[in-house]
């Protein structure tokens, strides 16, 4: 029953940043399903997606959960613009083109958000920042932060409004079509180029999402994608590559192995873990801990 | 990429006169050369070029797309650091050590990966899951020194590898990157490389006709991370001072990795070519804009897509187009 004491706040921990963590995977796995290829500047994108929620509230002092209506459509627009006005272009029929070009986009990214921005961590303050909500499961308590709990909601219902967008939606039925059978699709009539941009704005979209509900909790600084986009790959493998429900629950579960990791071995080892989780699954288990599609 | 079929013995002698050529004409304008700024870029450049063609071996002839070749960099500056601080060993004694380990490493990571098929994206997301564990395992442990980094005390002379000149490391660096160009142009013109070009063009088909895929792409990977660690020693002996950022950082991979795809991967001076055109780019905007942080990685970033919208078989590639243009012989 004492183990339970601290385990508890820290699996609870765990499963709200795993929440972020799978709404930021969802938006890989989505990219890697419909266009098969790996985005590499998927945590760049989400340290900018960082810096803009932070300058809306530094600048223009609106809130980070009010900044939702603005940095979703800003990052989808700008995944649509991105892909359809250079990562397409830059195929040229290629799979390793589109990896080096998305690794070129991430260096360019990063490097001008510390040309700009200095290499600063940077934090917000909000009214709710040092809220504490207390948890009591009769056996256990725990008290969590308000907002590590807001974004454990939020990315959940973000993770089920894309899982229905591409599930039950004329949209969805389209990027479904084309991930399966791209030819079968443009013969159909479904405009490939359209629908790859398409997916490539809901993926970025929800780094958006992801931001909001991040940053009260967290910080900003130009390398903090880094750590993200890591970690989003761990579950992107895990979940199988281009599963959303697979990457929902990989998410949960890197989440509490991070959190445990850290209380049991510290905190940089906690993260080594996650590596060789990584590297142990991509060379044993490639097709992902949940599913067996290819 | 589709140079090896063009390639025939006289061809050989031609590429093997015109390296002898180019290693003549640096150490004569090294020997020329009298300001520390002119040494110190000469010298830079072939540092850029050496990692280049390092990562040329495995990604332009291999067709295997390192994301983290610093793994190799820094395991030989490590290697060279420890052997002479821990060791007393001396520098020239430590270095083929360094080169040894790097490889060593290579064959570790690519027995690993290419055993299990990993190719493509995946080989890349591995690798550079690799150099990011290493970083953190150097954080760690004593004996790298942690964060604080280790440090090659000063005791100048030609016996410990401590040149009193930049001109001295400069020649140091010109003989690696002409030993890296030998290697290269015997991957053009022996089995091996024939072998390991079938690999990249189509693993199936080379399969089929005999060859084995897992143990030449073994071959590459040691050599590849060989030449990088012969890199990460040079780093050491030239700046004394090496860091888990430094070594394992993502800057060195993708330095190496720029390089080669700028000049033009597969090629033989392809990697030479584009290191030196990202250096001078570098030293201009330097000289245009200051020492601003970021900026060469952002100038590196935007070449390297700028390079792969227009010109993806590099400035290499853009030559020849060239001069087929000129022949008349537009294909």
């Amino acid at each position: 029953m004492t183990d339970l004491f601290i385990l508890f706040p820290s699996i609870l921990n765990g499963l709200t940043t795993g929440a972020v963590y799978a709404l930021i995977a969802l938006g890989l796995t989505l990219i890697y399903g419909v266009l098969h290829i790996i985005n590499f500047a998927h945590g760049a994108a989400l340290m900018l997606a960082l810096y803009g929620v932070y300058w809306l509230k530094e600048a223009a002092g609106i809130d980070p959960y009010l900044a939702l209506p603005i940095m979703v459509p800003a990052m989808f627009m700008l995944g649509y613009g991105l892909q359809r006005g250079v990562i397409n272009r830059a195929s040229h029929g290629k799979d390793e083109n589109i990896l080096l070009v998305t690794l070129g986009l991430s260096i360019v990214m990063e490097n001008l958000a510390l040309l700009f921005f200095k290499s600063d961590t940077r934090t917000i303050e909000t009214a709710y920042t040092l809220t504490t909500v207390p948890i009591d499961i009769g056996f256990a308590q725990a008290m969590i932060a308000l907002p590590k709990l807001v974004a454990f909601g939020g990315a959940l219902v973000a993770s089920v409004v894309l899982i229905l967008i591409v599930g039950r939606t004329d949209l969805g039925r389209a990027i479904r079509a084309v991930a399966k059978e791209k030819h079968g699709a443009k013969l159909m009539g479904i405009d490939v180029e359209h629908v790859y941009a398409m997916s490539f704005g809901i993926g970025l979209a929800c780094l958006g999402a992801a931001a909001c509900f991040l940053l009260p909790a967290y910080y900003v600084n130009p390398q903090v994608g880094n750590g993200f986009v890591l970690v989003a790959f761990t579950i992107v493998v895990l979940g199988g590559m281009g599963s959303f429900s697979g990457a929902l629950l990989g998410g949960l579960l890197i989440g509490v192995v991070e959190s445990l990791g850290g209380l049991l071995l510290g905190e940089s080892l906690g993260q080594i873990g996650i590596f060789l989780l990584f590297i142990a699954v991509l060379l044993f288990r490639p097709q992902g801990l949940f599913g067996a599609k290819a | 990429m589709t140079d090896g079929t063009r390639t025939r013995m006289p061809a050989l002698h031609k590429e093997l006169l015109r390296i002898a050529i180019f290693a003549v004409g640096v150490a004569l304008l090294l020997n020329v050369l009298d300001s520390g700024v002119a040494l110190n870029f000469v010298m830079m450049a072939l540092y850029a070029a050496l990692l280049a063609q390092a990562w040329n071996i495995l990604g332009g002839y291999g067709g295997q797309f390192s994301f983290g070749h610093a793994l190799f960099f820094g395991t030989g500056a490590y290697v060279q650091a420890i052997a002479q601080i821990d060791g007393g060993l001396n520098p020239w004694l430590a270095m083929p050590l360094g080169v040894l380990a790097s490889a060593g490493v290579g064959v570790f990571v690519g027995a690993l990966s290419f055993r299990y098929g990993l190719k493509g994206s995946y080989f890349a997301l591995v690798t550079l899951a690799f150099a990011e564990v290493f970083r953190i395992v150097a954080l760690s442990v004593p004996f790298t020194g942690a964060g604080v980094g280790l440090m090659v005390p000063l005791r100048e002379g030609f016996g410990n590898m401590q040149f009193g000149s930049r001109r001295g490391f400069a020649l140091m660096v010109l003989g690696l990157v002409v030993l890296a160009l030998l290697v290269t142009c015997w991957l053009r013109h022996s089995r091996f490389g024939a072998y390991l070009q079938a690999v990249r063009d189509n693993e199936d088909a080379a399969r089929a006709a005999g060859v084995n895929p897992f143990r030449i792409k073994l071959g590459a990977i040691a050599l590849s991370g060989g030449f990088m660690g012969a890199g990460g020693a040079f780093y050491v002996q030239a700046f004394q001072y090496i860091d888990p950022g430094i070594a394992y950082g993502a800057h060195t991979s993708v330095e190496a990795l720029v390089g080669a795809i700028v000049g033009g991967m597969g090629t033989l001076w392809g990697p030479l070519i584009g290191a030196l055109a990202l250096h001078v780019l570098a030293d201009l905007t330097r000289n245009l804009f200051g020492q601003l942080p970021g900026i060469n990685m952002v100038i590196y970033g935007v070449v390297l897509v700028l390079m792969i919208l227009f010109a993806p078989r590099g400035l290499g590639g853009l030559g020849r187009s060239v001069r087929e243009l000129w022949k008349g012989r537009t294909k």
